[in-house]
């Protein structure tokens, strides 16, 4: 049988499913065809449909009322003050989580880079609360962040001396979010290792000729250390700021928002408006801002990429 | 002439040996202060989740002992025997597996066509698409959730794992999924073009040469993925919460906020807390299973692709 179908003409001339489309092609275009639909359906479709409800007001059972710009006026003349309250939370979040996680994760990633014994073992350390994120996570974290939890019976160590006792984390407006973002650092594993594989990659040859010209322990950090990993830097910083602006489930569980709106996040304020006061319109025009919110710092930290980030053997 | 090069020659040689004893002390205190802040970092990372597992054993009432207490007394197992008993915990186990199984596989079966598209055949629009397909891993996912939620509710298919199995069988077309036929499609195009412009000349079809070829070299990168995508269902919260109401098809994620809900609602003295660290524990031990099991396929995908399965 496969001697038979074995074709004497090449298989490009085979008749085209697709007229004016060479076999090959055709074939090309069945084998992506999967994600062209779901791409349409499950994300084009959607992401305009988003666009057009983000003009209307929709309970999603009544009609659609024709709203035009209204709810973008609202939003962006800061006529919502939860939605301000909103957008400060959550650039509070991202302005401390990013840079944290960024630097914690470069420092261990730098000490485990020493050519340390068992390695293998530390790294496992590190990643493993990255990989169980999630609602077991934040409930978790609902219970170190009590009172009496873990975090102030650790604190309790250096502050009992003082005669001050640790926060109470969780019921306090100005201790919620620090709480939060200190849980945020506890999953810098994939960046870690990320950072791992970028200094596992830096050519010794470049910390030897540094010390030739006398460079000593933080002139080769500055040096050569850093600009050689600013693609990674970079990477990690745009996937942080992306996944960052959008936290969401750490809130919902463990604090919903609260107390009094001191931990209520963009996506907090969407999934409220959405799925529980079922304001279809309001929240897909906050989903919108949000979105031009995330490229806008994408496409600034893209432009701003040419300055500072060196891909070796592509010159300016 | 011979005798001054000597004498020069020792002298270097003590200076230099002088410079090596202080250079050598310096690496030695650099190792040790790296070895314990390492084993610092390590004791932290870890210190919740034994926590975690230590509350898990307390007896009821007895979670917060002052001082601290890191081995309970006594040491109760039957939390756990209570945590299936008093719920249906095994019940949300099963839907939880079932749906992250199934998911899955569509996202394995299909991204692996996808990424053998994008990293063998020609086609109109390739890169283009390519393209396209990337930058579906920046828009937020929030973007498409109104109205992903509408399609489903108007197919029907609210409260029923559907929403949360159909999409992941359209090769990354949804929710981030372009991650799974990006990460394959790498690890696709390192393997040699020789194979199956050889398979080609014997006269296999692209889909053979996909089947037989491309798939069984594929294995690391659909391993990884397989892991990703496992891990990333099982701790999935959003969807499960905007997609499902009822308790038929609750999953775990779902299951655990709604104790916490109810239990953390009837103040402190009330709440469950071993129980509901037992319930978090039972959560966490299939993604610790799999990470353990398949741990250097995770730290080769992280490395492959710089994003790591969310």
């Amino acid at each position: 049988m496969a001697i038979a179908d074995q074709p004497d003409v090449p298989r490009a001339r085979r008749r085209p499913l697709i007229p004016g489309w060479t076999w090959r092609e055709t074939q090309g275009f069945l084998f992506i065809l999967p994600w062209l639909f779901g791409f349409v359906v499950f994300i084009a479709g959607p992401f305009f449909f988003s666009f057009f409800v983000s003009l209307t007001e929709w309970s999603f059972i009544g009609d659609i009322k024709w709203l035009g710009l209204d709810h973008y006026v609202r939003l962006l003349s800061a006529n919502d003050p939860r939605f301000v309250q909103a957008v400060y939370n959550t650039t509070y979040y991202v302005a401390f989580h990013v840079p944290g996680v960024l630097l914690i994760s470069f420092i261990i990633a730098g000490l485990l880079n020493q050519k340390v014994r068992g390695i293998a073992i530390y790294r496992t350390c590190f990643y493993l609360p990255s990989i169980t994120t999630g609602v077991a996570t934040a409930v978790l974290w609902f219970w170190v962040l009590q009172p009496n939890g873990l975090l102030n019976n650790f604190l309790d160590i250096f502050l009992e001396p003082l005669g001050v006792s640790g926060p109470n984390w969780l019921g306090s407006t100005s201790w919620a979010m620090p709480g939060l973002i200190i849980m945020s650092f506890w999953t810098v594993g994939t960046t870690m290792i990320i950072f791992l594989a970028g200094f596992q990659g830096i050519p010794q040859h470049l910390y030897e000729a540094a010390e030739i010209d006398g460079a000593g322990w933080w002139g080769k950090v500055r040096n050569v250390t850093i600009p050689m990993m600013t693609p990674q830097i970079f990477l990690t910083s745009v996937i942080g700021v992306i996944g960052s602006f959008q936290v969401f489930t750490a809130a919902l569980i463990i604090t919903d928002g609260g107390p009094a709106d001191a931990t209520l996040f963009i996506l907090l304020l969407l999934y409220q408006m959405g799925f529980r006061a079922f304001n279809m319109g309001y929240a897909s025009a906050i989903a919108w801002v949000l979105f031009l919110i995330i490229l806008f710092f994408t496409i600034v930290q893209f432009i701003s990429a040419r300055r500072w980030v060196y891909y070796e053997g592509v010159r300016a | 002439m011979r005798r001054i090069s000597q004498i020069s020659f020792q002298a270097a040689d003590a200076s230099t040996r002088q410079r090596t004893l202080r250079a050598y002390v310096w690496i030695v205190f650099g190792r040790l202060f790296g070895y314990a802040a390492l084993l610092l970092v390590a004791v932290i990372s870890l210190l919740p989740l034994a926590w975690m597992v230590s509350t898990s054993l307390k007896a009821f009432g007895r979670e917060f002992p002052f001082p601290p207490q890191w081995i309970p007394n006594p040491v109760v197992f039957g939390n756990y025997l209570t945590a299936f008993e008093t719920s249906n915990l095994a019940r949300y186990f099963g839907n939880t597996l079932m749906i992250s199984v199934l998911a899955t596989l569509g996202t394995v079966i299909s991204s692996s066509l996808v990424a053998f598209g994008f990293a063998r055949l020609e086609f109109f629009g390739k890169r283009v698409l390519f393209i396209i397909l990337l930058s579906t891993l920046m828009l937020p996912v929030i973007v498409t959730l109104v109205p992903t939620f509408v399609l489903f509710k108007t197919l029907g298919w609210i409260d029923t794992p559907l929403p949360l199995i159909v999409p992941w069988w359209f090769g990354g077309g949804a929710f981030g999924g372009a991650f799974f036929v990006f990460l394959i499609r790498q690890f696709m195009l390192q393997l040699p073009r020789e194979l199956d412009e050889a398979a080609l000349v014997d006269g296999a079809s692209y889909f053979r040469i996909y089947w037989r070829i491309m798939l069984p070299l594929s294995k690391p990168a659909l391993a990884a993925s397989a892991i990703f995508s496992f891990i990333h269902h099982w701790n999935d919260f959003l969807n499960p919460l905007t997609f499902l109401n009822s308790e038929e098809w609750r999953t775990l994620a779902l299951y655990l906020r709604f104790f916490l809900y109810t239990e953390a609602g009837g103040g402190a003295g009330l709440t469950r807390w071993n129980l509901m660290m037992a319930a978090s524990v039972v959560m966490l031990v299939p993604v610790l299973v799999i990470f353990f099991s398949a741990q250097r396929y995770f730290i080769r995908g992280v490395a492959l692709t710089g994003i790591a399965g969310r």
